[in-house]
C-alpha cells in the first residue's frame, strides 16, 4: 500500500480515537462547575458528593484525552512532512498557541482536583474546576482555529514556495472558525450532559442513590435540552458558512448534483458518483434553498459545476451528515420529552425513558464522530482547501512498512486503552458515589 | 526587531521549553524508571502520590516545546519528526501508555492490575528517558541530509554507539533529578532508598557524562567552537559540574539541595546542547552545508513577531500559576495528612 494512504488512515484513526475523549470532558468540565457553583451557594454536602463522583469519572477520561492527544501535537510532522513545511509559518502558531494558553492552564488545574481537595479551599478548588473547563475549552478553539485554517484558509500569501502568513487575525477568525468552534463546543456539552444524564438514570433504574441521581439528572437534563435547542441553531449557522465558504461540500452533504433555484432538503437517498445522480431521494421542495440561503427560490450550486477530480468522496460525507442531522434531532425530542417528565414528575418513575437515557449515551459520541467525518472527508482532495493536495502534503521519506507497523501498534494500543477506559467507568458506576475503596482490600478482575 | 533577531530569540525559546521540559519531567520520569527498584506496595503507591498533582503539567513543557518548534521553525519539526518516524513512535507509545499508567494504576485494587502498570509507567518512563539522549546525540553529531534538508539515513543510523551513550547519560540524569525528589518529598524508608539510588545513579552519570564529552570533542570539534568564540558560555559547563560535585554530599543529608544540585547540572548540559548547537538547528552530517539552521529553517518575521508576543505574555502567567499551585502541594508526602490514610482519588 502507499505512505500516503497509509498515513491518511494513521491520521483517521488517531484522531477519530482521540476525538471520543475531549468533548466528554470538555461538557463534563462544565457541569462540574455549575455542580461546584451550587455546593459553595447552598453549602448542601449532597452537591459537593455529586461533584466528587463526576469528577471521579470525569479524571478517568480525562486522562484517555491526554494520552491520546500527545500524539496530535506530532504527528503533522512524522507523517505530513510536507504539508508542515509547506504551512508550517501558520499552522504552527495555534498548535504553541494552545500549548501555552490551553494546555498549561488544565493540566495544572486538573491536579488540583484531581489530588488537592484536602489541601485547597473550597473557593480554590471551585475556581480550579473553572480553570480546567476553560483551558480545555481553549484548547478546543486552538485546535479548530487550525483545522478550520484547513477548510477555509485566510490571512496568507504563497511565497518562496510556501504559505507565509499576511495577517495573523483573519487566518485565526478565518471564514468557518466561528461557526465551526461554537457547532463543537456545543456538541461537546449535549456529550457530557447526556453521559450523566445516562448514568443518573441507571441509577434510577436500580433504585440505587436516589438522591443523588435525582439531582445530577436533573441539572443535566437542563444542560441537555438547552444544549440541544442551541445545536439547531449552530449547526444551521455553520451550514450557511459552508453553503457560502465550501459550496462544494454542501452539495456533497446534500447529494446535490445540479445546479438548481429551489433545490429540496433530501431526507433520505444514495448518491451515485457514476451515475451523477442521488438515487431513492426522498426530500422537501425548495427547503434547502432556504436552510442554506434564507430564500425558498435561491440556487444552490450542484456537484456537476465543479470539477470531477475536486468532488469529496460522496457516499461518506452524505451519509455522515446526515445521521448527525437526525441524531441531533433526536436529541431535541429526547430532552423535551425529559423536561415534560420533569415537571409533571414523572420522570423519577418513568423507567421506559430511563432505559432510553441510559442507551443514549453513546449517541453524542457517534455524532461528534460522525459530524467530523462529515467535515473531514467533505474537505478531499484537499489537505488545505483550493491550496493543498491531501495526496501532497504527505512525507517521502517514511517508507509505508513503517506507518504500517505503527497503525498496528496503535490499533492494540487502543484497543487495550479503550477495554481499560469501559472496565473503570464500569467499576465506578458500580462502586456509586461516596464509597471509596478500602485501602488493602484485594479483589481479583 | 529583525529577522536574526527574531530568530535567536526563538532559537532561545525552543531551548528554555526543551530545558523546561528536562528539568520538570525530568524528576518524575526519573520516578518512573526507579518504580520497580521497591516491591513494596506502599512505596509505589507514595512514589505514585508524590508526582500525581504534577506529571501532567510537566508533560506539556514537551508538547508546547513541540508546537513552539512547529511555528517557528516548522522545516526542522518536518525534517526530524519524519526523518525519526520510528523512534519518534516509539516515544510516542511509550508516553501514551506511562500516561494512563499513573492515573489508573491505583484505582483498582487487583494486584495482576497494578502490576500491568507498574510495568506500564516503569517501561514508559525508561524508554523516553533514554529517547531524549538518543535524538540530542544525533542532532549534536548530525544527521544526514539532502539539498532539500530531507533525512536520508534509516532507523538503526540514529542508534549509533554516541547517540546510545548519551541516552545513558540522560538516563542516569533523569534517575538522579528523580531520585532527588523522591527524597525531597518522602521521609522513612523510601527516603533512604531514594537516596541510596540516587548516588548509584550519579556513580553511574559522572563516567558516563565524562566519556560523552571526550567522545564529542573528538569526533565533533565543532561543539566546541562557540564556548572559544564566547568564553561567557563557560558558565555552562560550570553549572554542570557544580551541580555534579554538589550531588553526592548534600543527598547525605539535606533535603532539598540534591534536588537543587541536579537541577543546575541539568540547566548546565542542556545549556551546553544549545550553546554548542548554535546557530544550527540540525547539522547535516557528512554535508554541513545541507544544514538546517535557524537563519534557513525559520517562519516568517511576522509570524516570529507574534508568535513571541504570545508566548512573552503566557508563558509568565504560567509559571506564576504553576508556581503557585506547586507551593500548595509542597511539603513531604508522607507527613501530609490525606497520605497518612492513604486518600487516593478515585
Amino acid at each position: 500500500m502507499d505512505a500516503a494512504l497509509l498515513s491518511r488512515i494513521q491520521f483517521a484513526l488517531t484522531v477519530g480515537f482521540h476525538f471520543i475523549f475531549p468533548p466528554l470532558t470538555i461538557g463534563m468540565a462544565w457541569l462540574i462547575v455549575i455542580m461546584q457553583t451550587l455546593y459553595l451557594k447552598t453549602k448542601n454536602e449532597l452537591y459537593r458528593t455529586i461533584s466528587q463522583f463526576w469528577i471521579k469519572l470525569f479524571a478517568i477520561s480525562f486522562v484517555m484525552g491526554v494520552a491520546t492527544g500527545i500524539v496530535m501535537e506530532f504527528q503533522f510532522g512524522t507523517n505530513w512532512s510536507e504539508y508542515s513545511r509547506f504551512v508550517g509559518d501558520i499552522f504552527g502558531a495555534p498548535l504553541a498557541a494552545e500549548g501555552i494558553f490551553a494546555f498549561f492552564l488544565e493540566s495544572a488545574f486538573i491536579g488540583v482536583l484531581i489530588w488537592g481537595k484536602d489541601r485547597v479551599s473550597k473557593v480554590f478548588y471551585w475556581f480550579s474546576a473553572l480553570m480546567v473547563a476553560l483551558g480545555s475549552t481553549l484548547s478546543a478553539f486552538w485546535i479548530i482555529v487550525a483545522n478550520s485554517w484547513m477548510q477555509t484558509p485566510a490571512g496568507f500569501h504563497i511565497v518562496n514556495g510556501r504559505a507565509e502568513l499576511t495577517d495573523f487575525w483573519s487566518a485565526v477568525f478565518n471564514p468557518s472558525t466561528v461557526p465551526r468552534y461554537l457547532h463543537t463546543v456545543d456538541g461537546t456539552l449535549i456529550t457530557g450532559a447526556f453521559f450523566v444524564m445516562g448514568i443518573s438514570a441507571h441509577y434510577l433504574l436500580k433504585k440505587k442513590h436516589l438522591d443523588f441521581a435525582k439531582n445530577s439528572l436533573k441539572i443535566a437534563l437542563i444542560a441537555a435540552l438547552a444544549a440541544s435547542l442551541l445545536q439547531c441553531a449552530l449547526g444551521h449557522y455553520h451550514a450557511v458558512q459552508v453553503a457560502e465558504t465550501q459550496p462544494e461540500k454542501l452539495a456533497a452533504f446534500e447529494g446535490a448534483f445540479e445546479t438548481e433555484k429551489g433545490a429540496p432538503l433530501l431526507l433520505f437517498g444514495i448518491p451515485d458518483a457514476e451515475a451523477e445522480t442521488t438515487r431513492f431521494a426522498i426530500g422537501i421542495p425548495k427547503l434547502l434553498s432556504w436552510v442554506a440561503f434564507g430564500d425558498f427560490n435561491a440556487e444552490v450550486k450542484g456537484l456537476k459545476d465543479f470539477p470531477r477530480d475536486e468532488w469529496p468522496p460522496l457516499g461518506i460525507t452524505f451519509t455522515s451528515f446526515h445521521l448527525m442531522v437526525a441524531l441531533g434531532s433526536y436529541f431535541i425530542l429526547l430532552t423535551l420529552v425529559g423536561i415534560y417528565l420533569l415537571y409533571s414528575g414523572k420522570i423519577y418513575t418513568h423507567r421506559f425513558y430511563q432505559k432510553l437515557l441510559l442507551y443514549s449515551i453513546p449517541l453524542p459520541f457517534i455524532a461528534n464522530e460522525l459530524g467530523w467525518t462529515a467535515a473531514e472527508v467533505g474537505r478531499q482532495p484537499w489537505i488545505v482547501y483550493k491550496v493543498m493536495k491531501t495526496i501532497d502534503g504527505a512525507s517521502f521519506t517514511v517508507p509505508a512498512v513503517q506507518i504500517l507497523f505503527s497503525i498496528i501498534i496503535f490499533t492494540a494500543i487502543y484497543i487495550v486503552l479503550f477495554s481499560a477506559w469501559i472496565y473503570l467507568l464500569r467499576k465506578k458506576i458500580n462502586d456509586g458515589p461516596g464509597e471509596s475503596l478500602e485501602p488493602g482490600k484485594e479483589v481479583t478482575i | 526587531m529583525t529577522l536574526e533577531t527574531l530568530q535567536a530569540a526563538w532559537f532561545i525559546l525552543v531551548a528554555v521549553l526543551i530545558t523546561g521540559y528536562a528539568l520538570l519531567d525530568g524528576f518524575d520520569l526519573g520516578i518512573g524508571s526507579l518504580h520497580l527498584f521497591t516491591k513494596t506496595e506502599e512505596e509505589r503507591k507514595t512514589m505514585f502520590y508524590t508526582i500525581g498533582p504534577f506529571w501532567d503539567s510537566n508533560q506539556v513543557w514537551l508538547l508546547t516545546g513541540g508546537g513552539a518548534i512547529f511555528a517557528a521553525f516548522p522545516m526542522v519539526y518536518a525534517t526530524v519528526f519524519s526523518g525519526f518516524y520510528l523512534a519518534l513512535m516509539l516515544l510516542l507509545f511509550a508516553l501514551i501508555f506511562r500516561a494512563v499508567s499513573i492515573e489508573f494504576q491505583h484505582l483498582v485494587p487487583c494486584p495482576r492490575w497494578k502490576r500491568a502498570w507498574d510495568w506500564g509507567f516503569a517501561l514508559g518512563s525508561i524508554l523516553p528517558s533514554v529517547l531524549f539522549g538518543v535524538a540530542m546525540g544525533n542532532i549534536l553529531r548530525g544527521i544526514p541530509l539532502d539539498a532539500e534538508h530531507n533525512f536520508t539515513g534509516s532507523f538503526f543510523d540514529l542508534l549509533n554507539p554516541y547517540s546510545l551513550l548519551l541516552g545513558l547519560v540522560s538516563l542516569a540524569m533523569f534517575t538522579m533529578h528523580g531520585a532527588a525528589f523522591l527524597a525531597a518529598k518522602t521521609e522513612g524508608p523510601l527516603e533512604e532508598k531514594a537516596r541510596r539510588w540516587g548516588r548509584s545513579a550519579w556513580l553511574a552519570y559522572v563516567p558516563l557524562f565524562l566519556t560523552g564529552t571526550v567522545w564529542s570533542y573528538a569526533s565533533t570539534p565543532r561543539l566546541f567552537e562557540n564556548f572559544f568564540h564566547q568564553p561567557v558560555l563557560l558558565v555552562l559547563p560550570l553549572m554542570a559540574v557544580i551541580g555534579m560535585v554538589l550531588y553526592p554530599t548534600a543527598l547525605k543529608r539535606d533535603k532539598w539541595k540534591p534536588f537543587m544540585a541536579s537541577a543546575l547540572n541539568i540547566l548546565g548540559v542542556l545549556g551546553i546542547a544549545a550553546a554548542s548547537l548554535f546557530p544550527y538547528l540540525v547539522p547535516s552530517n557528512p554535508d554541513l552545508a545541507n544544514s538546517l539552521t535557524i537563519y534557513n529553517a525559520s517562519s516568517s518575521q511576522l509570524t516570529l513577531t507574534v508568535m513571541l508576543i504570545l508566548a512573552l505574555t503566557g508563558m509568565p502567567l504560567v509559571i506564576l500559576y504553576s508556581s503557585y499551585i506547586y507551593k500548595k502541594f509542597t511539603g513531604s508526602a508522607k507527613t501530609h495528612p490525606t497520605v497518612s490514610k492513604i486518600n487516593f482519588p478515585g
